[in-house]
């Protein structure tokens, strides 16, 4: 069973943050990484760049439509993902809140549609 | 055996042979597709063979085969569809496992946790525990949180999607989650409870059906976690509120308040057995429950030959160990009206404007309605007039209205 990891948090919270403690929060990452890689579950992962660099992209009547920024305006952004193999929605949870950002954000687990 | 007669085996067995059934075949839509079919089968089969020795098993092994049948059916229509699968994916699906036995205790818990799962939204985690674990019908829990059945039905697809599309696990949790599982599942029944002993809306103050599946669900999970103090507490104090059902209300629907009530139509089946349970929890090692607290403050309401005989200074000192424990603005609303017997009104009226200053409360009807009666008892009719208005702004239920209109009209 696959989930996806959506990692949200506020740019504006994180900005603030300091640079010792996004270090750490960086060191975690990698260290987080490289446990769920060990133990099987990591499939794949990225971080992403701030909303400020999102561009949006709608087709209405043919039409297509580029605006700047993200879908909508929400308190967290959406930051980085992993994609997880998990046996179970206790098991996602369990590598879900390991996820550094947990501390400052939340991590939305959505399973992975299967098409059969 | 008439179908009248089998109505309760139905009712009583359904929980336990559908929390089998889950295991068995591995989803829970097909499992309770599994369980209508089997007491479609048991109403034409006993009353002419007569009922088996053991309903239960005869149930689960007819209910297995028959959902197997089902998802044999659903294989062959998607082969058919071109979309050819293994008819080994049955065997895969469906393990073999015990049905009769040991094997119902687990299985009961495990359906309890999975209904009962954080993951679910409060009220899709209650309706769901109604609806599989205590076997009530859709229509019956739709009716218990006054919705409508189709809202109900929708409600309970959705929970069960949810159970399958996120892979909600059926199993009980591991041991370190044991503990904060247990405690949502107390939630979940400690909300069936109180929903039937003092309903948030609508005409009546008790639906006495929910209260007694509440009992009847920690009673169960009592007796499959023996050893955890919490589930015990809660029964505990379940059936010492459950035991003063019958002195809460006039035959006519109108509240009648502890300090008034009839003591002789108290329950002394049930305080006996909630006073027997709750001092065995309290004299277990460790900080008690809230749950045990709260039951050992009924314990002393339900000792009181009197209401002028109740143990107030002891009840203040237990709300005093609730506010350490489990502080909630009706905690300290409840402590106030404790210490108001004790310190009298004024100290009490204190306490009452320092909740309401932080605007904890603000729309629930009681904070005004406890403020009206210590003013009262100052002699501050204006000011208790007004609270009593406010209050009533606030009451959703009639008879609650009835009781501050008529306080309303003692004041002249």
């Amino acid at each position: 069973m696959q989930y996806l990891l959506l990692i949200y948090q506020s740019e504006a919270e994180m900005e603030k943050l300091g640079e010792a403690a996004t270090k750490t929060l960086h060191a975690d990452y990698m260290a987080f990484t490289q446990q769920i890689v060990q133990a099987g579950h990591f499939k794949a992962g990225d971080a992403l760049q701030r909303t400020s660099t999102a561009t949006t992209v709608r087709v209405r009547n043919g039409k297509t439509m580029t605006t700047d920024g993200p879908f909508a305006e929400t308190r967290e952004q959406l930051a980085g993902y992993y994609l997880i193999e998990a046996k179970d929605l206790d098991q996602a949870v369990t590598i879900a809140e390991r996820v550094p950002s947990a501390k400052y954000g939340s991590i939305e687990v959505r399973p992975i549609r299967v098409f059969t | 055996m008439s179908a009248g007669a089998i109505e309760p085996v139905f009712r009583s067995e359904a929980g336990r042979v559908l929390a089998t059934l889950i295991r068995l075949v591995g989803d829970f839509e097909l499992a309770e597709e599994g369980l209508q079919d089997a007491f479609a089968a048991a109403l034409e089969q006993w009353p002419v063979a007569g009922v088996p020795a053991s309903p239960r098993a005869w149930l689960v092994n007819v209910g297995r085969h028959k959902a197997i049948d089902r998802l044999r059916r659903q294989i062959l229509r998607r082969a058919k569809r071109g979309e050819l699968e293994a008819e080994a994916a049955v065997a895969a699906q469906v393990s073999p496992g015990d049905e009769t036995g040991d094997g119902f205790g687990d299985d009961m818990l495990r359906l309890i946790f999975s209904c009962c799962h954080p993951a679910l939204a409060p009220e899709a985690q209650v309706a769901l525990t109604l609806r599989a674990v205590c076997g009530l019908p859709t229509p019956a829990v739709a009716r218990a949180f006054l919705v409508g059945e189709e809202t109900m039905a929708q409600r309970l697809v959705r929970a069960k999607q949810k159970i399958r599309h996120a892979k909600i696990p059926y199993a009980t949790p591991e041991p370190d989650r044991l503990d904060e599982r247990i405690d949502g599942v107390l939630a979940v029944i400690y909300l069936v409870f109180t929903e039937g002993y003092a309903s948030t809306s609508g005409a009546e103050l008790m639906r006495e059906e929910l209260a007694i599946e509440a009992i009847r669900l920690a009673r169960l999970l009592d007796r499959l976690l023996p050893d955890r103090p919490a589930v015990r507490g809660l029964l505990a104090l379940m059936l010492l509120n459950h035991a003063r059902r019958r002195a809460r209300a006039t035959p006519a629907g109108d509240i009648v308040l502890l300090e008034d009530q009839d003591r002789g139509l108290w329950d002394r089946q049930e305080i006996a057995e909630g006073l027997l349970l709750v001092d065995e929890v309290l004299r277990r090692p460790g900080r008690p429950s809230s749950y045990a607290v709260q039951a050992a403050i009924a314990a002393l309401h339900a000792r009181a030959p009197r209401h002028d005989a109740t143990d107030w200074p002891q009840i203040v000192g237990l709300y005093e160990v609730l506010l350490r424990i489990h502080p909630t603005p009706v905690v300290e609303l409840n402590h106030a009206v404790a210490v108001s017997m004790v310190d009298g009104p004024a100290r009490a009226l204190d306490l009452l404007d320092a909740l309401a200053a932080r605007g904890a409360l603000s729309s629930y009807h009681l904070l005004p309605a406890v403020r009206a009666d210590v003013l009262r008892r100052l002699g501050r009719r204006d000011e208790a007039r007004a609270a009593y208005r406010a209050a009533l702004a606030l009451a959703k239920l009639d008879p609650e209205r009835r009781l501050l209109e008529r306080r309303l009209e003692e004041l002249g």
